[in-house]
């Protein structure tokens, strides 16, 4: 064991286990107003371990979607996990055994990512593993009092929660968009494809997972295929 | 609907670890198509963007009018690069006060 590391990983995961809290919050209450139970939602929150892949897994739920469904959706808005784990994998060399890998690809959110992917020369698993010793308890932990409070909280409240988890997509989208005319091509662009869904009489019967399935594949594809990444510019994600 | 949720929790968390796996275990080599290198650039913003527009304007109790409010409130403080909390904030508050708005108005 490494401690140097896994304290550094501690400090760092800090920050990150405060934010957590406070979006899966917002997962647990929502989760629970929706119908599970809080220990459901903290089951969710404990094997998934992600945001956007929770949310859209949970109106799935709460839709009584397939599971094909289900797959597909979780398979693309998480797609961005396969680019950080490839870098990842660079990153901490091949010397390192198969267990660590086993153990740091569960806690390669995209936050950890982005504190790991800092880290100067070679990654050791245990700066992950200090991070996700906060992490981890942090977006459990507020999935589990959001689950317990908010069948407590009033309607207007609940109403007005509802937009959060929307407001820090946006927080994540917009400031690239501002700076990159490609990135915002392709928020605009899925926007317009899921207003179409939403609003035209035959594609509203689409459920909502496949809308962001087709959405995603439509805009990041075009984006692709006609704005291609020269640099290595694939660590600037985060949500 | 009760006893699928099990599967359904088993089916994400399954496929989620398998994504995040599978690159670390298996390669060790750098991507190296551009075409699939900037479809995974793009693919967080996209499905971000699907994800929040045009449900943002619906999810609120109030009305698309309350939805909107949010909207715009979290499109402000976002351009204004505000944190991830900051921003969800604003659109929270901004939904509560447009739906005291229309409540008074009604």
């Amino acid at each position: 064991m490494d401690t140097v590391q896994f304290r550094q990983g501690l400090r760092d995961g800090v920050p990150i286990g405060l934010g957590y809290f406070a979006v899966s919050f917002t997962f647990g209450m929502m989760a629970v107003s929706g119908g599970l139970t809080p220990g459901q939602a903290v089951l969710i929150s404990l094997t998934n371990l992600t945001s956007a892949g929770q949310f859209a897994g949970l109106d799935i739920i709460l839709a009584s979607g397939s599971l094909w469904e289900m797959a597909l959706t979780q398979l693309v808005i998480n797609l961005r996990y396969c680019l950080m784990s490839f870098s990842l994998s660079q990153k901490l060399g091949q010397g390192i055994s198969l267990p660590h890998r086993f153990v740091v690809a569960f806690g390669n959110t995209d936050e950890i990512f982005g504190v790991s992917a800092a880290r100067e020369g070679r990654l050791s698993p245990w700066y992950n593993y200090g991070a996700m010793c906060v992490a981890i308890p942090g977006w459990t932990l507020g999935t589990l009092a959001g689950g317990v409070s908010g069948g407590l909280l009033p309607d207007f409240l609940v109403s007005a929660f509802s937009v959060a988890i929307y407001g820090m997509f946006l927080a994540v989208i917009i400031p690239p968009a501002k700076k990159n005319r490609a990135v915002l091509l392709v928020v605009i662009g899925a926007m317009a494809v899921s207003t179409l869904f939403t609003v035209i009489p035959v594609l509203k019967q689409v459920s909502s997972g496949f809308v962001i399935i087709i959405a995603t594949l439509l805009a990041a594809g075009a984006a692709a295929y006609f704005c291609p990444v020269h640099d290595k510019g694939g660590d600037t994600n985060e949500a | 609907m009760k006893p699928d949720i099990y599967l359904y929790i088993l089916v994400m968390a399954g496929v989620t670890y398998l994504i995040r796996m599978l690159p670390l275990v298996l390669f060790k080599k750098e991507i190296t198509s551009p075409f699939i290198r900037s479809f995974l650039y793009y693919v967080p913003y996209a499905c971000l963007a699907a994800m929040t527009f045009p449900a943002i304007l619906t999810a609120p109790s109030g009305g698309l009018l309350a939805g909107a409010a949010g909207l715009g409130a979290a499109l402000a403080a976002a351009y204004r690069e505000k944190s991830l909390v900051t921003v969800a904030f604003c659109a929270c508050a901004a939904v509560f006060i447009a739906e005291r708005i229309i409540g008074m108005m009604g």
